[in-house]
Parts: C-alpha cells; structure tokens; sequence
C-alpha cells in the first residue's frame, strides 16, 4: 500500500505540479511574495516542487532540501512561503491520488493523508529548523556587534579619554562600560575621562547608579571623569528624581567638557598667528615649504 | 472615553519596550519632550521594580480624558513579594539593592497623581497619572 501510493504520486507528478503551481500562483498576494518578479517566482516555484518530489522519489534524502533552503535563506524567501507551498503540496497531492485511486473507502482517505503527511512532514520540519539556525545565528552576530559598539573608548589626546554612549544602557552594558573604562583609563594612561551621554535616551536611577559606580573606580584610579552631553530634558528629570549628581563634575556638551579637560590637564589651544592660506597647508601636504606652520598649535603650559 | 494598552514585564529588555510604548502614545497627547522624558523615566522606574522585585509584573498604559484634561494613566501591577512599609519606600535613599533609592519617591516627582497599594505576599499596584499641560 505505502509503496503504490507513492508510485501514484510520483506518477501523476505533471498533474500534481500543474495544481500545485495554479494554487501556488494564487496565493502570491497573500504571503508577502507579492514583491518577487513573476519570472522569479515561477522558476522558484518549479525548482521548489522539484524538490519536494525528489524528496519523495528520494525517500528521506536530506541533501537536495539542504541545498535548495540555504539558497532560499540566502535570497531571503518568507518562511510564510514555504510553509504555504508544503501545504498547498500536501492538499493538491491529497486530492490527485484520490482521484487516480480505483477503489476508495474511508480507510483508505486516511491512509494517503497519513502517508502524503509522512512525506511532507519532514520537509517542513528541515526546513524550518534551517531557517531557525539562520535567524538564530544573524540575532547572535548582531549581539557581538552591538557589544563591540556598546562601550568604546576613544583617546583624543595625551591624557584625555572619550566614551560616547548611545543607546540603551542595561546591567550587562554597564558592566561592559565599567570594564572598558577602567581598562582603557590604564592602558591610555588617561587622567580625564570624558563620558558623553547625549545619545543615551532615558537616564533613570539605575543608569545614574552606574555611572555613579564606573565614576567612583575611575577616581580610585587616580582619574578623573566629566559627564557630559546632558542634554535640558534629562537634566529635569534628574532633578525630579532627586539623585544628586554634585560629586560629578558635569557639563552640557561634549565642547565644553573637553575645555575643562584641557583645563583640568594644564593645556590649552592657542591660534598661531601665520594663517594658513589653503587646504593643502592644512592638511600639510606640501611638507618641506611649510614646516611648523600650523593653524591651532597645541601648547602645554 | 479610554484606550488601554499593556507590556509584560520578564526581561530587562521589557523595560526598553514599556519605556517605548509610554513614550509613543505620550508623544501622540501631546505632551513636550520634558514631560515625555518625565514619562519614559517613570515607567522605567516603575518596570525596573518589577523587574528587580517582583520578577514578573505587568505595566498597562490608559489614555485618561475628561472635559477639562486629557492625561496618560500608568499602572504597574505585580504578585510579587509586597512592600512592607510603604512610607518606608517612599523616603529617598531608602533602598534593599543597593541602588540609589530614588525610584519611587522620584516617580511620584516626576508625575502629577500617585497612589500604591501593597500587601505582603499578595503584590504590589501602583496607578500614576501625568496630565498634558
């Protein structure tokens, strides 16, 4: 029984492929393919059924479905589509082995839809597995670029350090900038950080609890941190809120608390009075005529 | 006349979506971009406790209007642990985590009406509401 409804199948394959690809083609408004060119869909279509039914003939074979799914992952097919195709297969195949079928009783209706399930069932769960690892594995590198991004620390200057912040901070980040901080303190022998939260969208009491706690290691360091890019609407709120933020050196932007930085490291810009003419003298291009012509000259006092 | 909407609260993350939600329909009353700061602080105190506290909690938003004002109702429901002394937790500094202790006491600052009630083993409410000046 098993064997001759699967030759049935594969028999009537044209017939079945014929339904399929008219029921198919019906659904392309439904299951967010209607942006796919109609050429494109067709031949993903045949090459679709094809491999549906060299899975049957095959009995199991997984290769080809591997194949066909990471091609289709690639090119970023809905999952909606495949679902739809396989089931649309399993209804149409379903209705052609009835009708090619001589004798038909009630038992024999639910042995070839437990058959045509047995065939389809596996293909569904194979490919919907391949799309899950696929998911998975773009969600798990975007984590690692967002924590490569999540705390960078930028030395600007001898002594002066920058981390700008943008974005959400959560516990794991605030760990992640605490480590950051105190590592990039040390190795750039920095004696001021400046952390720039214009980019931070909400500071609540447990943002300002970290900064508090990544601030007071910087001061245990022989450091010093600036907190600056706080913007007139977090600065009500923090008012409101009641945490005090005196023992935090603060400014509004990042301009002005890299003057006090400057300040705070005895340096200072000063313009030179020789005006460089072109842009070729400021970017220093031609070397040899202009030497120690400079536009701002960085002088430590 | 009210619309409600709410965002369960499991994971830190959660927090981010409630803030988010709060913010958008703050954005569509009207209110400016202070007491929309004001807004989104709150909530994320309010989730940040139930996160904290209670492990699993709910924070619904409700769209209050009358003749004279319209406002936005937020309400932090829980069946956590309870507060036990609520004029306790409503001093600033008071804290069981270690954190700042500026939560609750700063909500009830940042928003126009506040009102908690707790029992011991049974959970924690807390309604909140910022009207559009």
């Amino acid at each position: 029984m098993n064997r001759d409804l699967r030759d049935i199948a594969i028999d009537n394959s044209d017939e079945i492929i014929q339904a399929w690809l008219k029921e198919i083609n019906k659904l392309k408004g439904v299951n967010y393919t209607e942006d796919i060119s109609t050429e494109l869909y067709d031949s993903n279509n045949q090459e679709f059924v094809n491999v549906i039914f060299h899975s049957i003939r095959g009995n199991g074979s997984t290769r080809i479905i591997k194949d066909f799914s990471d091609r289709i992952i690639q090119l970023g097919w809905p999952l909606s589509y495949i679902i739809d195709g396989l089931l649309v297969f399993r209804k149409v195949s379903v209705n052609s082995i009835l009708t090619n079928l001589e004798e038909i009783d009630g038992e024999s209706t639910n042995e070839i839809i437990r058959n045509v399930d047995s065939w389809v069932e596996p293909i569904i769960r194979q490919l919907v597995n391949e799309y899950s690892v696929s998911w998975e594995q773009v969600v798990s590198l975007q984590r690692i670029a967002l924590q490569e991004l999540s705390a960078p620390l930028i030395p600007v200057m001898d002594n002066i350090t920058i981390m700008p912040l943008i974005g959400t901070i959560d516990t794991e980040r605030a760990k992640f900038i605490m480590e950051n901080l105190l590592e990039g303190v040390m190795r750039h022998n920095a004696e001021v950080v400046l952390i720039d939260i214009t980019g931070v969208p909400v500071v609540d009491t447990m943002v300002a609890h970290h900064l508090f706690q990544a601030t007071e290691a910087v001061r245990l360091l022989g450091a010093k941190c600036i907190l600056v890019g706080i913007r007139p609407e977090i600065a009500q709120t923090i008012v409101n809120l009641g945490i005090n933020f005196s023992n935090l050196p603060t400014k509004s932007t990042l301009k002005k608390g890299f003057m006090l930085a400057l300040e705070i490291t005895n340096k200072s810009i000063i313009e030179t009075d020789n005006k460089s003419e072109s842009i070729e003298d400021l970017l220093g291009i031609d070397k040899g005529v202009k030497e120690g012509r400079e536009n701002t000259n960085l002088k430590t006092t | 006349m009210s619309s409600q909407s709410f965002v369960t609260i499991l994971k830190e993350w959660d927090i981010v979506a409630a803030r988010q939600m709060g913010r958008e329909i703050a954005k569509q009353l009207g209110f400016g971009t202070v007491d929309q700061a004001r807004i989104t602080t709150a909530i994320s105190e309010l989730a940040r406790n139930i996160y904290l506290y209670a492990g699993e909690g709910q924070i619904s938003f409700e769209v209050v209007e009358s003749l004279e004002q319209k406002g936005i109702k937020i309400v932090a429901t829980d069946s956590g642990p309870g507060i036990q002394d609520l004029s306790l937790v409503m001093q600033d500094g008071y804290t069981t985590s270690g954190g700042l202790g500026a939560g609750l006491p700063g909500v009830r600052r940042l928003m126009d009406e506040f009102d908690m009630e707790s029992e011991v083993g049974q959970g924690t409410r807390i309604v909140t509401t910022k009207w559009v000046r």
